[in-house]
């Protein structure tokens, strides 16, 4: 098992037919069981045509009944993907994952107050994607870096992401599912929600948690974890050099009003029972420190 | 993005918010001219930078004539102005607000964010105004009463009256207070603002509502759609590095150590620089290439590291997903033959194509000093700083 995806997962690619959505389709298509889990392209206008024989729709909802699709993954640029999510919450998939990075808040404001209610769960925006090694692979990460395992490891960054998978994988610990749930300040799934599906599945046996500056989601969860997980937990947050009141590439990267700053949330995480490292060199030999202890 | 206080009270204007009578000027003869046109008896003179705390510095003096706005406008313009905000050599003043004075009875805070976990616009406003709202939060919370503003409906009147009446504004300044109020989030909104703050708005004498300063950050992400905000923009007011990182599309940030930094990916870059100072080094920069950098924004990246004086060393940390080892190897050597490199240069490269990219490194002739993981990486370019 994992979280969110498996192997048997039927994914459509919304913006599948600009320079990004093909090379990163493409890419997932080659990737583990990606030829059978990667069945429609949605781009409005270009209905009939298809990408590496992946057939192309007007509209998530064709794409959805056509192909039985219930995940979609986003490529659209900035100033249409929000627009882009609410179409696919619209058509009732159960998962989307958007990638695009620099969308307006506003804008995410407005779709997030939309998905009130409705079923759908949505990944970012500006995020990797996830990956259930050996399986699937929806986003942009490196799959050669991944192993098949039993650590789940979740995080705001992407090549911070990478770099927790390699050392899980340099040191024998595969990984059972790994989530980027994005930079962004307004985004779908937290380091909370993700947490309690890893803290659900009987395949994950430990999970890291990667977090950075701006915001008060770490702390969050790791006053959930305090009290209900039960698994051990090892954490990492960048940003202890960074200034305040100066956003750190990602949007959501920003020590202000009074909280989202490093050291605070180590703290919190520390005192909520998460083995805290200040080195992001060790996250690795933390987790294998914990598991061996 | 930043804008001047006169530029965001032309905002609110425009949106109903009521400020004082004034205008922005660029010199002394203009303050003068001004002054002349608003009226006495009282005129106020207000540096415009984009720092807080400008009274504190001395940015900001009320003044009872004409001759007296010259004089004063004098001693600001051109001053150097430190504040809390700003760098120990502070900030040079080039324009100012002359405005004419009010009498104010009472001062209060209103401001708008974005409230990240409940996901929707907060309306934040206190009886303690023109104070540090940060310390108010910390000092006495109970003071601040917060409005969490539904979408769909916007800032409706009697959750505006609800908070008016919280904060002390009394009964007969209540409409203005819903125009004021409401006035504020359609401009939050329609402007794709992250910040607005009315700190103080005041009570006159009169009994009437005014905002008295007002400050506006907007959401880069949403610039491409305003177009009369970019023009807002006051390049003097930024770090000409960024400015310019910002051209080739780098997101760089300049800080105050001695060890250049270049990642891709800004959660590495920032795990990046913590990594340096937990090794006992400073970071000099935040710069993170993005994911698709190319050899030309490589050796841009390096020429902006290289601008800075107290630069003794420089760590290049990849991790290649999208991106491949041998490609930045190549941007790097490149890089390093073009702006002559002289300080020592730590290379740290993981992921796709890394042996290829580290064969091309080994090959360049060039005296880099190859890293196997962050850690030998932190520790060799702390090292090699200290040396320089």
């Amino acid at each position: 098992m994992s979280i969110l995806i498996n192997k048997n997962t039927k994914v459509m690619t919304q913006g599948m037919t600009g320079k990004v959505g093909q090379f990163h389709t493409l890419h997932c298509k080659n990737y583990a069981n990606g030829a059978n889990c990667f069945v429609a392209g949605v781009t409005p206008g270009k209905a009939g045509q298809s990408y590496e024989g992946i057939p192309i729709f007007n509209s998530v909802m064709e794409a959805s009944a056509q192909t039985g699709a219930t995940v979609s993954v986003i490529y659209v640029p900035p100033p249409f993907a929000a627009a882009a999510i609410d179409e696919a919450v619209a058509a009732g998939l159960e998962l989307v994952i958007c990638i695009t990075e620099g969308i307006p808040v506003h804008d995410m404001l407005r779709t997030r107050y939309k998905m009130q209610g409705k079923k759908t769960l949505l990944i970012g925006p500006n995020c990797p994607g996830l990956i259930t090694p050996d399986e699937i692979k929806i986003g942009i990460m490196p799959g050669h870096i991944h192993r098949k395992g039993r650590i789940g490891v979740v995080s705001r960054s992407g090549t911070l992401t990478y770099e927790a998978v390699w050392q899980l994988t340099e040191l024998g610990f595969g990984q059972s599912s790994c989530v980027g749930i994005g930079g962004d300040p307004i985004n779908g799934m937290k380091h909370l929600s993700v947490m309690k599906l890893f803290n659900d599945d009987p395949e994950t046996d430990a999970v890291v948690m990667v977090g950075e500056i701006g915001g008060s989601d770490e702390e969050e969860c790791a006053r959930w974890i305090k009290s209900n997980m039960q698994k051990p937990v090892v954490g990492f947050i960048a940003g202890i050099t960074a200034p305040r009141g100066k956003r750190m590439g990602h949007a959501g990267a920003i020590i202000s009003g009074g909280q989202g700053g490093a050291e605070d949330k180590l703290a919190v995480m520390e005192e909520c029972g998460i083995q805290i490292t200040r080195n992001p060199a060790e996250m690795g030999k933390v987790m294998k420190h914990v598991l061996k202890g | 993005m930043k804008i001047h206080e006169y530029q965001a009270k032309e905002i609110l204007r425009q949106y109903g918010v009521p400020t004082p009578r004034g205008s922005v000027c660029f010199s002394v003869d203009e303050a003068v001219a001004v002054a002349q046109q608003l009226g006495g008896p009282v005129w106020v003179i207000k540096a415009q930078i984009h720092a807080g705390g400008r009274g504190q510095g001395g940015g900001v003096k009320v003044v009872n004539s004409v001759q007296d706005v010259g004089t004063r406008a004098g001693e600001i313009l051109g001053m150097q102005l430190v504040t809390h905000q700003t760098n120990a050599n502070g900030q040079l003043v080039r324009r100012l607000l002359v405005e004419e004075g009010v009498q104010i009875a009472k001062e209060y805070y209103v401001g708008m964010v974005i409230d990240r976990s409940k996901q929707r616009v907060v309306l934040m406003a206190s009886s303690e105004g023109g104070m540090d709202i940060e310390a108010v939060a910390a000092r006495s919370p109970e003071k601040i009463h917060k409005v969490w503003i539904d979408p769909s409906s916007g800032l409706i009147d009697a959750e505006v009256d609800v908070v008016a009446r919280q904060i002390g504004i009394p009964n007969v300044a209540l409409a203005q207070a819903r125009a004021c109020f409401k006035g504020l989030y359609q401009a939050f909104v329609e402007k794709d603002a992250m910040l607005a703050e009315i700190n103080p708005l005041v009570l006159t004498a009169d009994q009437n509502l005014l905002a008295l300063d007002a400050k506006i950050n907007f959401d880069s992400n949403a610039l491409f759609r305003h177009s009369e905000i970019v023009a807002l923009r006051d390049l003097d007011e930024e770090d000409p590095a960024e400015v310019e990182a910002s051209q080739f599309d780098l997101s760089y940030i300049s800080l105050t150590g001695n060890i250049g930094c270049l990642v891709n990916g800004a959660g590495l870059a920032m795990a990046t620089m913590d990594i340096i100072k937990l090794y006992g080094g400073m970071p000099a920069n935040f710069l993170d290439v993005g994911g698709g950098a190319s050899k030309e924004k490589v050796t841009e990246a390096f020429k902006l590291m290289l601008k800075n004086p107290n630069l003794c060393a420089i760590l290049v940390n990849i991790f290649g997903g999208i991106m491949k080892c041998d490609v930045i190897a190549e941007g790097v050597v490149a890089a390093a033959r073009e702006v002559h490199l002289k300080v020592p240069l730590v290379v740290r490269l993981e992921g796709t194509n890394v042996d290829l990219g580290k064969k091309i490194l080994a090959e360049s002739g060039l005296p880099i000093i190859s890293a196997v993981d962050m850690a030998d990486a932190a520790a060799k370019v702390v090292t090699a700083a200290k040396g320089a």
